[in-house]
Parts: structure tokens; C-alpha cells; sequence
């Protein structure tokens, strides 16, 4: 019971998480790609409750930021005039789940005004907004990368294991090539052979296919070792002798023992697909501006000045822990739960 | 030696099922070197097919496979289109300083592995115990990327170690000792940050393994027996946990060469990790091809090497290989 309980907590977070970062559009207060180049870096801003004057306001309020003339990037706040934080403004256009247009931000200041929680990057753009936006697709491609492998996995290993023989041979050691290189090696390679300059979206899905196809073998190897043993149950050999398919035998009997397996394995593999996604943009292989991802968005840091100076643009660093952490989890929960081990 | 003989044909084949999967890889992707630089207006196509006849892109899939398989033996593992030399030895400097970041992080992280699994597992559930778990999973969750950046960050802040490469601008004026200091000062971080990151895996399995084998009947009669706990840990306990850490052994060969090609090209260690990537850029299909076939190479040794050592170590193998 106890068990039950955590884990649902755990599947709780994890869903309002993902929940939160695809409605991207409404928690963030502005547009991912709008630039506004006279607030270049602009830092954090501070959210007050206490004017000048010292009246207190119940109501968050910020100040304008004033670009200092002299040092780029560095600001100091306008304290004559104050822009208070509305709620559930229209703003810019965006789109939830790809299907409604909507207007309504959960927050954001009066216009001439600019709210920045979390500052902003070299052309001026909201980081806060950034981070949900790459949050969408970076957690987006860990899932779907996840996905991929795993009915590979679960299709390959069930072919494998049921049919054994000369198919098992070649698939096995199919797999073994796989498992014998490093695993940012080859996911590197299998990158370097497909097209770098074409549209964010279909790089996209060209990065979740690679992550997804190149990992399949060790969680394949997992799924045929429940097949071998699973396909020797007695109540998989009466269905078989009422003449049942192979294909049916596989689906109905067989793979379903091994969900436990897949799932476990499932969410070992999410966290670390999620930060393939983030190498490999990081690197530049990956998503391309103007889309943003976390690991994209990392990739400035590569110019230790920008490291030095402009600390918040690391902030997709510190959600990272935090979700594999809840990833971790509830692995270790689904095991307890399988009880079987998973390398 | 009939086992190793079968693990040594066992790998040869790998290593050339890997070639064979990597340039089928190639041949059915779209576009090569060449077809980058056919954008540029300024080059003629009979430059091109020029060019295409003497790297051989012209030629058929095996008789290219063919003649890159008489290049490494060679040495020469083929020609970089991008450095307009062959491959081998471009590979053989940076292979050098990319095992000199991940061989003493490997040894660091065994020992400390080893050391802390140790501690931790002999106070079992104590607070000790729970206080090297709980660092060790907020290790474990965190991304090697996210402890490269916030060590690069401190290292930034604080000037203790010099960062970015692995020599000074001024190294070559240095003296011998200086030169030494200064290669050691670059080579701190990246390190740490390679250690830091392989670390929480290997100290999870040391504790579980150790104490699955502190319950068993035989270590309690050798501890009722007065035996002290140093030399109940180094001749009983750790020889009888041998078989799952050095299966794990290998693994965390495979892991530490992967995560080095990250932190290389964070840290701008000439490492393997930069050419890598920069050829995967240039799509400098040789340079490709001859790093994963050196990290494959290091892996099937290493893999070699366990076995060798599982065979010593642990004697049921030798009886279930015995003929």
C-alpha cells in the first residue's frame, strides 16, 4: 500500500511538471522567439512589495530595467515609475498542444514595462519563457525517444526470444554490435550520417529517431530473456496447441509478461534520453535556434565569458537534476515493485 | 587458454561487424564530404569529381571497405578530407591525452568507489551509511553536463584551476617543473568532473555487493573468529564480491569513454571528444569512423581484459570452461 502511494506521488509531480511546460505558452509571459535586443542579458528581476515611498502593495510590482550606457549587459532598475504584475492578461499569440490559439498569459506588466523572473539572453529573450519552451522539448523528445526503443526493443526481443533459432542469432548479435561501442559514440555517428541543416521540427524528430533507434539493444536483450522463459508457460503451450498464431501468442501471452520489464526500463531510459537530447544540442547536432531546448539553450555557455558573467543562463542545468531525480524514483519504486533486477 | 582464445576470435569479429555496420551506415545516408562543398560556386565540378576519384568516394561499397581495411593496416585508418592527412596518427596524440583524463578518473573513481562502499556498507543502515547513499544519489541524478558546468563555474570564480585546453599560452617558455604544474593545473578539473560523474554508479554496486557478501554464514564465522575489519574487507569480503564489480569493471570503461567526449569538448581538452565532433560537423566520414573504431577497440580490450580476470578470480568460471 505504502508503495502504491509513493509512487503515485511520485507519477503526480513528474505529469504536473510535463503539464506545466506544455502549456508553455500560458505560464510563460512572452513569445520564445520574440527578441528585443535593447534588453541584451539582462539580469533576474526582483519582484517587490515595498515602493519607494515605503507604501507597501499587495499586489507584486517590478521597476523598468535601465540599460547602463557604459558596460554592456549590465542594468540597474528605474525607480520612478512601478509596473504591477497582472494575471491572466491577453499578450502574444501561441498555441497549446498545437491545436487551440490562445492569448490569455497567467502573468505578465504593462507594456511599455517588461517582466524578466529569470533574465534574459544575448537578443534580449525571456529566459523564463525559454526554459518552459525547452522544457517542452526536451522532455518531449526523452518520452518519445523512450517510446521508440522501447517497442523496438519489445518487438525485436519478442521476435527473438519466440522464435529462437537462426532469427535469435542474427538479431542477438545485431544487438551486441550496438552494445559494443560507446554509447555517445555511436549515437554521434548515427548523427554525423543524417542531414545538419534542415528545420528545426524535423531535426527534431530526426534527433528522437536516432536517441530512440540507436539504444534499443539492451533493453532488447532484457525483453528476449522474459520471451525465452515466458514462451515456455503451460498455459502458452495449451494456447498453442488450440492452434493460436505466433503473432497472437506474442501479443496476447507473451509480451505482457514483460511489461513489467519494459516499464522499469522505461523509466531508466527516460532521464537518460532526456539528456542525450541535451548533449546533443548542446553541441549544436541537435535542436537549432530559433527553437528553444535546455540543451540549446546551455549551448552559450560554451563561451566561458557568458558562464562568468551572465550566471542565470544556466538555469536549464538546475532543472535537469531535479526531474532525473524523480525519473530515479520511480524506477526504483517500479522495481520494488517488479522485483526483477535491471541492469 | 582456450577461453581466451574464443574471447580474442569473439571480439575480432565484433570489432568487424561494427566496421561493416558503420560504412553500410554511411552509404545509406545522403551526402558526404563533398557534397558540402559542391555549394561553393568557386569550385568546379571536374575539381569535384576529381576529388571523388582520389579519395575513392567513387568507387563501389566493398572495394572502399576493402581498401580502408588496407589502411588500418597501415596504421593510417584511413584519410581525413579535413586535415588532408591520414587518420592514424591525428587519432594516436589526441587517443593519448583522452586516456590521460579518463584513466586516472577511472582509477580515482574505483578507489573512492571502493573506499566509501566499504564505509558505507559496514555501517549498514547507520548514519554514516545514509549520509554516503544520500550524496551519492544526488550525484547519481545529477547530469555530468550539469556538475562540468557548475565546476567550470567555481573554477571560473575562484582561479584555482586554470581552464580551457590542456597547456598555458605560454607554456613552451616554461621550465620542465613549470610545464608539469601547468599540464596538472589544466588537467585537475576535467578529471574531477569525470570522476564526480562515474563515481555514484560504481559506489552503489561496491555497497550492495559488499554487503549482500557481510551477511553470509562465512563472513560471520571469520568475524566471531576476531578477524579485524581491514583484513576481513581485503581478504574476505571484497575477493568473494569480485565478479559482479569487475563485470562492472568493464562497463565503467564504456560509460567514462563516453561521458570524456562530452566533458572534453566543455573543457577543450585536445581529446578525442573535439576532433569527434568536428569531423561529425565536416562529416569527415574517416575521422568518424576511426574514433568509434579506437573506443570500440578500447572497449573489447577491456572487455578482454575482465574475462581474463573473472577467470582468475572467480573459479566457477574456470570450471564451467574447463573442456
Amino acid at each position: 500500500m505504502k508503495h502504491v502511494s509513493k509512487l503515485s506521488t511520485i507519477a503526480a509531480v513528474l505529469v504536473s511538471v510535463h503539464l506545466i511546460v506544455f502549456c508553455a505558452g500560458f505560464f510563460g509571459p512572452y513569445d520564445y522567439a520574440t527578441q528585443d535586443r535593447s534588453y541584451p542579458y539582462a539580469p533576474p528581476m526582483h519582484l517587490h512589495f515595498i515602493d519607494n515611498n515605503g507604501g507597501f502593495h499587495f499586489r507584486p510590482f517590478v521597476y523598468a530595467l535601465v540599460a547602463n550606457q557604459n558596460i554592456f549587459g549590465s542594468y540597474t532598475e528605474g525607480k520612478d515609475r512601478i509596473y504591477p504584475v497582472s494575471f491572466l492578461v491577453a499578450g502574444s499569440k501561441y498555441r497549446v498542444f498545437g491545436l487551440f490559439d490562445c492569448q490569455t498569459h497567467l502573468f505578465s506588466v504593462a507594456s511599455p514595462g517588461r517582466i524578466f523572473l529569470f533574465g534574459t539572453d544575448g537578443y534580449g529573450r525571456d529566459q523564463f519563457t525559454r526554459l518552459l519552451y525547452g522544457g517542452q522539448i526536451s522532455l518531449l523528445a526523452g518520452l518519445l525517444a523512450t517510446v521508440i526503443c522501447i517497442v523496438t526493443a519489445m518487438s525485436l526481443g519478442g521476435i527473438a526470444g519466440y522464435f529462437g533459432g537462426w532469427v535469435d542469432v542474427v538479431i542477438m548479435r545485431v544487438a551486441e554490435l550496438f552494445l559494443a561501442m560507446p554509447w555517445y559514440y555511436l549515437l554521434f555517428a548515427a548523427r554525423a550520417f543524417l542531414p545538419l541543416t534542415i528545420t528545426p521540427l524535423l531535426t527534431f524528430f530526426l534527433v528522437v529517431a536516432t536517441i530512440g533507434l540507436v539504444g534499443w539493444a539492451r533493453p532488447a536483450r532484457l525483453i528476449r530473456g522474459v520471451v525465452l522463459s515466458g514462451r515456455e508457460r503451460n498455459y502458452v503451450h495449451a494456447a498453442r496447441g488450440f492452434g493460436a498464431s505466433p503473432w497472437y501468442l506474442l501479443r496476447i501471452h507473451i509480451l505482457p509478461q514483460a511489461y513489467d520489464v519494459a516499464l522499469t526500463q522505461t523509466a531508466l531510459l527516460i532521464p537518460q534520453y532526456i539528456l542525450a537530447e541535451v548533449a546533443l544540442s548542446f553541441l549544436g547536432l541537435g535542436v537549432t535556434e530559433p527553437t528553444a531546448s535546455w540543451g540549446n539553450m546551455l549551448g552559450t555557455l560554451q563561451q566561458y565569458h557568458v558562464l562568468v558573467s551572465y550566471w542565470w543562463m544556466a538555469l536549464p542545468v538546475v532543472m535537469l537534476a531535479p526531474i532525473s531525480f524523480c525519473y530515479y524514483l520511480l524506477a526504483s519504486e517500479l522495481r520494488k515493485r517488479s522485483n526483477v533486477v535491471a541492469l | 587458454m582456450r577461453f581466451i582464445a574464443r574471447r580474442l576470435i569473439h571480439s575480432f569479429f565484433l570489432l568487424i561487424g561494427v566496421t561493416v555496420l558503420l560504412f553500410s551506415f554511411f552509404h545509406l545516408a545522403p551526402g558526404d564530404y563533398l557534397t558540402d562543398i559542391q555549394m561553393n560556386p568557386q569550385i568546379s565540378t571536374a575539381t569535384l569529381n576529381g576529388l571523388r576519384e582520389q579519395y575513392g568516394l567513387n568507387q563501389s561499397l566493398p572495394t572502399q571497405y576493402v581498401r580502408w581495411l588496407g589502411s588500418v593496416a597501415r596504421g593510417e585508418f584511413g584519410y581525413s578530407f579535413t586535415y588532408n592527412a591520414p587518420v592514424g596518427p591525428l587519432l594516436a596524440v589526441r587517443l593519448r591525452n583522452t586516456l590521460m583524463l579518463t584513466a586516472p578518473a577511472l582509477a580515482f573513481a574505483w578507489v573512492l568507489a571502493l573506499c566509501f562502499g566499504c564505509w558505507s556498507a559496514w555501517n549498514h543502515n547507520q548514519w554514516v551509511d545514509q549520509l554516503i547513499s544520500g550524496g551519492n544519489t544526488f550525484l547519481l541524478v545529477m547530469p555530468d553536463l550539469s556538475i562540468a558546468l557548475l565546476l567550470l563555474l567555481l573554477a571560473l570564480h575562484s582561479g584555482w584551476f586554470s581552464v580551457g585546453g590542456m597547456n598555458s599560452v605560454n607554456y613552451e617558455g616554461l621550465s620542465w617543473v613549470g610545464k608539469l604544474k601547468d599540464v596538472f593545473s589544466h588537467f585537475t578539473l576535467p578529471v574531477l568532473v569525470l570522476t564526480l560523474s562515474s563515481l555514484p554508479v560504481l559506489l552503489r554496486h561496491v555497497r550492495s555487493a559488499v554487503i549482500e557478501v557481510l551477511d553470509t554464514p562465512y563472513i560471520q564465522a571469520a568475524r566471531g573468529h576476531g578477524i579485524g575489519p581491514g583484513r576481513l574487507l581485503l581478504r574476505h569480503v571484497l575477493p568473494a564480491a569480485a565478479n559482479p564489480l569487475l563485470s562492472l569493471f568493464g562497463l565503467s570503461i564504456a560509460s567514462m569513454l563516453s561521458g570524456s567526449l562530452l566533458i572534453e569538448v566543455i573543457m577543450s581538452w585536445p581529446g578525442i571528444g573535439p576532433l569527434f565532433l568536428e569531423a561529425v560537423f565536416a562529416r569527415d566520414l574517416y575521422v568518424i569512423l576511426g574514433s568509434v573504431i579506437i573506443s570500440t577497440l578500447i572497449l573489447a580490450l577491456s572487455s578482454l581484459l575482465v574475462d581474463g580476470l573473472l577467470y582468475f578470480a572467480d573459479p566457477r568460471i574456470r570450471l564451467e570452461t574447463k573442456p
